[in-house]
């Protein structure tokens, strides 16, 4: 912007040169200000929670400034105790699940980009196109059905229902992830390893998945992301206390505490979202890359 | 895509004449046939393998996605609810029509989805193209754009949103500030459902990361020639930027449809699960949760979701039918 505000003059040779770097140095000064005011407004809301969990009460909503008179650390310990389980359990079975449905995506999308990617069997372009279309399918259009099935089975108030389907690579979004990361790799590769005695599932364990590891750690941290903040498919299969999971005790605390405690339902809330700010702050990279080369959130 | 892929690997399968396993050059009395032979088996053996590293999709395609959509079509033609269910023909979706809370709920999505999808890929590409500029501190303000939109989703965001615009929140203490009284947003019927658009528009970091990478592909000579024949910014980015990004404003324009017509948490978050106040943030998706996990009407609500899937569908072919007149697909270059 800095060079570019004042040039619908027909001399376009050297714009630049009429400014000084003085009026420059300004006006990058000026866009970066703009920039950061902008940021501010959108990261307020958050670090006001942040600040809203370590302040006493009666102060959360009287003062919309982020320093606490007094730091109320206490708000942790209470909001931690607050529900029938100790907020750890919630914790743990927030990441039972995680890790179920990490190996799941990584197991089973990977093996099946391998065969959409590199192997040749009949029909391969129309199930890639079903893939495809899956990827879009509402998850409402068979939630009620898959209900009644994991019902029949007994899995209801059980963590198979939200792993299983992960087993079954049903996350088809991550198949097309690894399906393009395979595509980008020298098929050269799979030649030398099958001159060298390399039977499809060793090309697949030995050559390309060593190679995929970009696109593996980019599924495990959406993967993460995504189930971490899995609200619906939680709801609908978790009702048992004992079973329930970060955002399912969240949203027990914020119905049951009505208006009483909100220092400990933020500080829950900042301890909900620490381990995504985690992962954000860690694999940026891999994030910035799942989203430029697949354009989903 | 697909047909692309398929004219690729064509050629090659009848170029791998010669395969350089151990087969091909041990010593037979027919080469010939024996080369065919090997063919055809080593053709057989990566058919049995590609099912098999296939295997888990494909048992979940059936068992989880395809299967429960036929069955969830069936239920919609009965008054299924838990272990009971006879045939009703088409009374569901004849009940559609007087059924005037899923009217509203059309209604209330349609809004949000309308309002707030335009506003965020404003917002993404504004951003987007501001950053675009390599300055230094560009990774910064990318983050920090980025963070919302991974966490937009969590039911702690959307609890902090409850508090942010309730009548004591952080939103109403900085009017106070101006001397400007606010309301209770989220508990207003006029206002809860532009809380959630807000929402919707502050995480606008991942269409942005999008525009980001559609405004790297677009060549630095077309700016250098627009310049040279003395195009100033407006002008470069009306007739270049725009232009050569419609492709993507298109991606993001489908995706966000097709995804902000099946939020949930937020809403059931911000109305306690009611889609209220005066259901005015009853989106079709807590309509169908209500009907098929709290009263158990399984058979309306299966109606209800092919209802969602045929309005999803309709506008997504709305919008590539419409597509002929604006996205741009640079033929000539």
């Amino acid at each position: 912007m800095a060079t570019m505000t004042e040039t619908p003059t027909p001399a376009p040779a050297r714009p630049r040169a009429k400014q000084s770097p003085a009026t420059l140095g300004l006006k990058r000064f000026v866009f970066h200000l703009v920039l950061i005011v902008a940021a501010m407004v959108m990261i307020y809301p958050l670090l006001w929670m942040l600040s809203a969990s370590l302040k006493p009460i009666n102060e959360i909503f009287a003062d919309p400034g982020l320093i606490p008179s007094s730091w109320e650390w206490g708000n942790y310990a209470d909001g931690w105790n607050a529900l029938p389980h100790p907020f750890e359990k919630y914790i743990w079975n927030s990441m039972v699940i995680v890790a179920g449905s990490i190996i799941g995506n990584l197991v089973s999308c990977s093996m099946a980009a391998y065969a959409f990617a590199r192997l040749r069997f009949p029909m391969r372009g129309m199930l890639f196109a079903v893939m495809l279309g899956t990827i879009m399918l509402p998850i409402h259009v068979v939630i009620i059905p898959q209900y009644i099935l994991f019902n029949n089975l007994g899995w209801v108030d059980t963590f198979w229902p939200l792993i299983v389907p992960k087993l079954l690579a049903t996350d088809a979004f991550f198949i097309f992830l690894m399906v393009q990361f395979i595509r980008g790799l020298p098929k050269e590769l799979d030649e030398a390893a099958s001159i060298d005695g390399c039977g499809y599932w060793g090309t697949y364990l030995r050559v390309i998945m060593p190679l995929c590891m970009p696109a593996l750690a980019t599924t495990a941290i959406f993967t993460f992301i995504w189930t971490w903040n899995d609200f619906y498919s939680q709801l609908i299969y978790l009702r048992d206390v004992d079973l329930q999971t970060v955002p399912l005790a969240l949203r027990l605390f914020m119905d049951s505490t009505g208006t009483t405690n909100w220092g400990a339902l933020f500080a829950m809330s900042i301890v909900a979202l620490g381990p995504i700010f985690g992962f954000f702050l860690a694999g940026q990279r891999y994030l910035v890359r799942g989203i430029a080369t697949t354009g989903i959130k | 895509m697909t047909d692309n892929d398929v004219a690729v690997v064509r050629p090659k399968q009848r170029s791998s004449g010669a395969p350089p396993g151990p087969a091909a050059s041990a010593p037979s009395p027919s080469p010939e046939r024996a080369r065919r032979r090997t063919r055809a088996s080593i053709r057989t053996r990566e058919r049995w393998a590609a099912l098999s590293f296939l295997s888990p999709w494909l048992i979940g395609l059936l068992a989880i996605t395809i299967g429960p959509m036929i069955a969830s079509f069936y239920l919609s033609f009965t008054d299924y609810s838990l272990g009971y269910g006879e045939w009703v023909g088409g009374e569901n979706y004849a009940r559609m029509f007087d059924d005037p809370r899923l009217a509203n709920a059309i209604k209330v999505t349609a809004v949000y989805t309308f309002v707030s999808v335009p506003l965020q890929l404003a917002a993404a590409l504004l951003l987007a193209i501001v950053l675009d500029r390599g300055l230094r501190g560009m990774a910064f303000y990318r983050s920090i754009f980025y963070l919302p939109s991974l966490l937009g989703g969590s039911v702690a965001i959307a609890i902090m949103w409850r508090q942010v615009f309730g009548t004591e929140g952080l939103v109403n203490q900085v009017l106070a500030i101006f001397g400007i009284q606010g309301e209770g947003w989220v508990s207003h019927p006029d206002y809860a459902l532009g809380t959630l658009i807000i929402l919707h528009v502050w995480t606008f970091g991942s269409p942005m990361i999008i525009f980001l990478a559609g405004l790297r592909q677009i060549p630095t000579m077309y700016y250098e020639a627009a310049k040279i024949d003395g195009a100033g910014v407006v002008q470069r980015f009306m007739s270049v930027t725009l232009p050569l990004l419609t492709p993507i404003i298109f991606f993001n324009l489908v995706l966000q449809i097709i995804n902000s017509f099946q939020s949930f948490t937020q809403a059931f978050i911000i109305s306690s699960g009611k889609g209220g106040p005066a259901d005015s943030t009853m989106f079709l998706t807590l309509y169908l949760y209500d009907q098929g996990f709290t009263q158990f009407d399984m058979g309306y609500a299966s109606a209800i979701a092919w209802l969602l899937l045929a309005i999803i569908a309709i506008f997504t072919a709305l919008n590539f039918l419409m597509s002929k007149f604006w996205v741009f697909y640079g033929d000539n270059d």
